[in-house]
């Protein structure tokens, strides 16, 4: 058999290094780490675009990686710290689920995801199908993270998170999405991001903490 | 089904463009009430009159198309965009145009002098809703596709709504609506699958298509079935009448008319155009459900009439005994049909349009007759009303001739119609299915219970509210109505008059629809005009003009008789005092105590709730409540269900979004799992 093409194996090495930076978020409970784990992460999506983009020669692609860096390596993070540092919350608080228990639950999850994968991989064309199930997996983990914390901005990484799942995915199963998509899903992160950035602190305001348990007292009353 | 039969379309649908003209002129007369919704003197002296010239007019376009008897086809394009406006004027629908006009005109004249500023809705916007509700009936009736017939009846359904509510700052008032709107849609989301079912597997929703789907017997049973239900809550069946005795005293007595004398006859409608026409032929033990319910509904109907106190409850109590009669006739008229019998089906059906005439005319009357009444003395409730005939005359006499006519006394309409229902009833032995032929009897003997009693709550309507001596001092106020108001009453009182004395010139019109919807029509045994001879080979014949002429000459031979006999010895003095005096007005039998034995012979139908005063009271106090039992058997458990399975269902509800969050987590793993096993 002969070895895999450097491009492919870097492409794949890439792909690992998202799954693992996965896990890492899902076990990190210090919030600025996790923003910084996150911003990795893109570093990470963006070097695999641009590799994907130099082995198919598709333009598009090159705009999304720089999309990427841009966003997600610089813009997001900056944002997310001065949120951070102005709010005044630097640690979750013990999550739902232990974390060791997470990270087998996680574990499940990938396996479950891999499986799943299976016959879309089959039936893509492209050169970098195997990473399909990376994809999957990278969003499940990031639902998974949203589900098991409890400030709010650990599930606003886990979310962010799950958008580059998303964009990976799309990216290995056919080589990206259109370009207006792309544009349309780049905007529509940062807005959420800016809009839960004022809903923090309305929040923080109304109960003196970034708790979510304390929404449960909205709940109607029978 | 004989539909092969149909006259040639005529070219250009001259009627059908006039009906829907009529239509969009009320429409325009409604709006013109928004130009200055104040006035009493725009909407009451100009525009309500104005409608009901157009409804004369309808009545008059839909008449010359009944006695035509062509079918008028029209597409417009307006509506969905695979799905034009279709409109058809057959008729069926002829028959029932011509009822709307007719009725309507009595009733929007009565109305322009009734409705005044300070009740509620202003006099301008009701113009508007009143107008809306008439064009929208009338679009029910040619609508020839499911979606404007659906468009329309929602339109009836809601405008209708908001007349109820007129006086929506009372809390009783907003609950009677709210009652009504419920039931309205309970009925609407039944017509909606019974129409969905009818288009069997085309997708076509104009009603040609679904006269042309084949459905099996299981599917066509379903629709008939969701019918029923659906134009049945509209109608006021047992037990889905629970919204006619709380939204007709809530509403406007015009209202109340036109609701009860019109807007019930619009679901009978249905019930004829899906029953008899959308299904084809339908299959004979179909018939056994309408008639079943109906006879339960005439029966259930009159006894709570018999033991109201508030009129209007009184009447719409009587509204949902005589569509228990037109569903019996529906029901006859199926089981005849189903069996092969053409003749005796044209009969019950004959039966059943008469008595929708009838109906119309007769409870319209009484229920403008009420609100006459409240106008004056501003009471509704029997115990505090008698004697008015002294002080309204006009209101008194033409209310005579309804309760009379409703009373199914001839030689007036009411008489009729019951008559020729139990002709059908007397020869369902022709039947060749045993068990109904020995059960019908027993049907039979339900609705002469009923018009019995019918009669018994009539004596007691007219009776406790003209006549005798009045209840309250304030009463010594009442005022005769307005010159509107008596046109009004007197065209309506004259309709029963004619409907009594003409049936022979009725029926023959009535043959078009038999014609359509049966196929075949009743053959008149006689060839004179004045006699009534309905069964051919039967000594059975009714002669309304020699019933009358002969009761006119034994009455004024009495008066005749007794004038020259007693000629100069007339004494007058109190009435009822036996000549011993005393008797003030307090000591008449009130409605209560007539109803007593009603009350007493049918208690297990009744909720009552009692107060008895105690022999040591100081001041003694008689209070007695009757409540249906409906009520807590069959709808108060069907509110407790709802409420625990939304409680259930609110259980979902923790305020926690992680776990919000692990339901769209869930969902998507299984919806993946799904995915991977496929």
């Amino acid at each position: 058999m002969s070895p895999l093409p450097l491009g492919q194996q870097l492409l794949d090495t890439c792909a690992a290094l998202l799954l693992l930076l996965s896990f890492a978020m899902l076990s990190q409970r210090r919030v600025v780490a996790l923003v910084n784990l996150y911003a990795l992460q893109g570093a990470v999506l963006a070097a695999a675009t641009l590799l994907l983009a130099w082995r198919t020669g598709e333009d598009h692609l090159y705009v999304s990686a720089a999309l990427t860096l841009v966003l997600k390596v610089a813009l997001l993070p900056w944002l997310l710290h001065r949120l951070i540092r102005r709010l005044q919350v630097y640690r979750d608080t013990e999550p739902l689920l232990n974390v060791s228990g997470t990270m087998l639950v996680g574990l499940v999850i990938v396996v479950f995801a891999f499986s799943l994968a299976q016959p879309i991989t089959r039936l893509a064309s492209t050169a970098t199908r195997s990473a399909i199930g990376i994809a999957l997996a990278v969003v499940l983990l990031a639902f998974l993270m949203m589900i098991t914390r409890r400030k709010a901005m650990s599930q606003v990484v886990g979310f962010l998170s799950m958008e580059n799942g998303v964009l990976f995915g799309a990216m290995s199963a056919s080589y990206g999405m259109p370009m207006v998509v792309e544009l349309g899903i780049a905007l529509d992160v940062l807005v959420a991001v800016l809009v839960l950035g004022v809903f923090f602190f309305q929040i923080r305001e109304r109960f003196d903490s970034l708790d979510l348990h304390h929404l449960e007292s909205l709940k109607e009353h029978e | 089904m004989h539909r092969s039969v149909h006259p040639v379309v005529s070219q250009f649908p001259m009627l059908l463009v006039g009906c829907v003209a009529l239509l969009l002129g009320w429409t325009v007369i409604g709006l013109a009430g928004l130009v200055r919704p104040r006035s009493v003197l725009l909407t009451g002296r100009l525009l309500f009159p104005l409608g009901a010239l157009l409804g004369l007019a309808l009545a008059v376009l839909a008449g010359a198309s009944l006695l035509g008897g062509g079918v008028e086809r029209l597409v417009l394009p307006v509506g969905l965009p695979n799905l034009p406006m279709h409109l058809r004027l057959d008729p069926l629908s002829s028959i029932f145009l011509v009822l709307l006009g007719a009725s309507s005109f009595g009733i929007s004249l009565f109305a322009g002098g009734y409705f005044r500023v300070g009740e509620g809705t202003a006099p301008g916007l009701l113009c508007l809703q009143y107008h809306l509700f008439l064009a929208a009936m009338g679009l029910v009736l040619i609508a020839d596709d499911a979606y404007s017939f659906l468009v329309a009846w929602e339109v009836m359904a809601l405008s209708s709504y908001f007349l109820v509510t007129t006086q929506h700052r009372i809390p009783e008032i907003r609950r009677a609506g709210f009652i009504y709107l419920l039931m309205a849609h309970v009925g609407a989301i039944c017509l909606l699958l019974c129409f969905g079912v009818l288009q069997g597997g085309s997708w076509l929703f104009t009603f040609h298509a679904m006269r042309a789907a084949h459905l099996s017997l299981g599917w066509a049973t379903a629709a008939f079935g969701l019918a029923l239900v659906g134009f049945g809550a509209k109608a006021g069946l047992v037990p889905l009448h629970v919204w006619l005795p709380e939204a007709h005293p809530a509403a406007p007595s015009p209202v109340s008319a036109l609701m009860s004398g019109v807007m019930l006859k619009t679901a009978v409608y249905g019930m004829l155009r899906v029953g008899l026409d959308l299904l084809g032929r339908p299959v004979w033990w179909w018939g056994l459900a309408p008639l079943i319910l109906g006879l339960l509904t005439i029966v259930y109907g009159v006894l709570f009439a018999a033991v109201q106190t508030d009129m209007k409850r009184l009447l719409a109590y009587s509204s949902v005994e005589n569509i228990g009669i037109v569903f019996t006739g529906i029901g006859l008229t199926i089981v005849f049909a189903g069996s092969g019998l053409h003749v005796l089906a044209a009969l019950a059906l004959l039966a059943t349009l008469y008595h929708c005439l009838n109906h119309a005319f007769m409870k319209s009357l009484l229920f403008l007759g009420t609100g006459s009444v409240l106008h004056a003395t501003g009471e509704r409730n029997l115990g505090r009303l008698g004697g008015l005939i002294h002080r309204m005359p006009w209101v008194a006499w033409l209310t005579l001739i309804g309760v009379l006519a409703i009373a199914g006394l001839p030689p007036l309409n009411g008489f009729v119609s019951e008559w020729l229902l139990l002709q059908s009833f007397l020869f369902t032995g022709h039947l060749p299915h045993a068990f109904v032929n020995l059960l019908i009897p027993m049907g039979m003997a339900l609705v002469v219970l009923g018009a019995a009693l019918a009669g018994y709550v009539m004596v007691k309507f007219y009776g406790v509210i003209f006549l005798g001596q009045p209840r309250e001092a304030s009463l010594a106020r009442a005022h005769d109505c307005g010159w509107l108001e008596r046109i009004g009453l007197t065209w309506l009182a004259l309709g029963c008059v004619a409907l009594g004395l003409f049936p022979l010139q009725v029926i023959r019109a009535l043959g078009a629809v038999t014609h359509q919807l049966i196929g075949a029509v009743v053959p008149q045994a006689s060839s004179h005009w004045w006699l009534l001879a309905p069964v051919p080979g039967r000594p059975v014949s009714y002669e309304p003009l020699v019933f009358l002429t002969a009761t006119l000459a034994v009455v004024l031979m009495t008066v005749f008789a007794v004038r020259l006999t007693y000629r100069q010895r007339v004494r007058r003095g109190p009435a009822w005092d036996c000549g011993a005096g005393g008797l003030t007005a307090r000591m008449q039998d009130t409605a209560e105590g007539f109803g007593q034995p009603i009350r007493h012979l049918f208690q297990p139908f009744f909720e009552i709730e009692r107060e008895l005063p105690e022999p040591t009271d100081r001041a003694p106090r008689y209070r007695i409540a009757v409540r249906e039992r409906i009520w807590r058997l069959v709808y108060e458990p069907i509110v407790g269900a709802v409420e625990g399975l939304a409680n259930t269902a609110a259980r979902l509800q923790r305020g926690r979004i992680s776990v919000y969050l692990l339901y769209s987590f869930v969902t998507l793993l299984v919806l993946l799992a799904v995915a991977l096993l496929k």
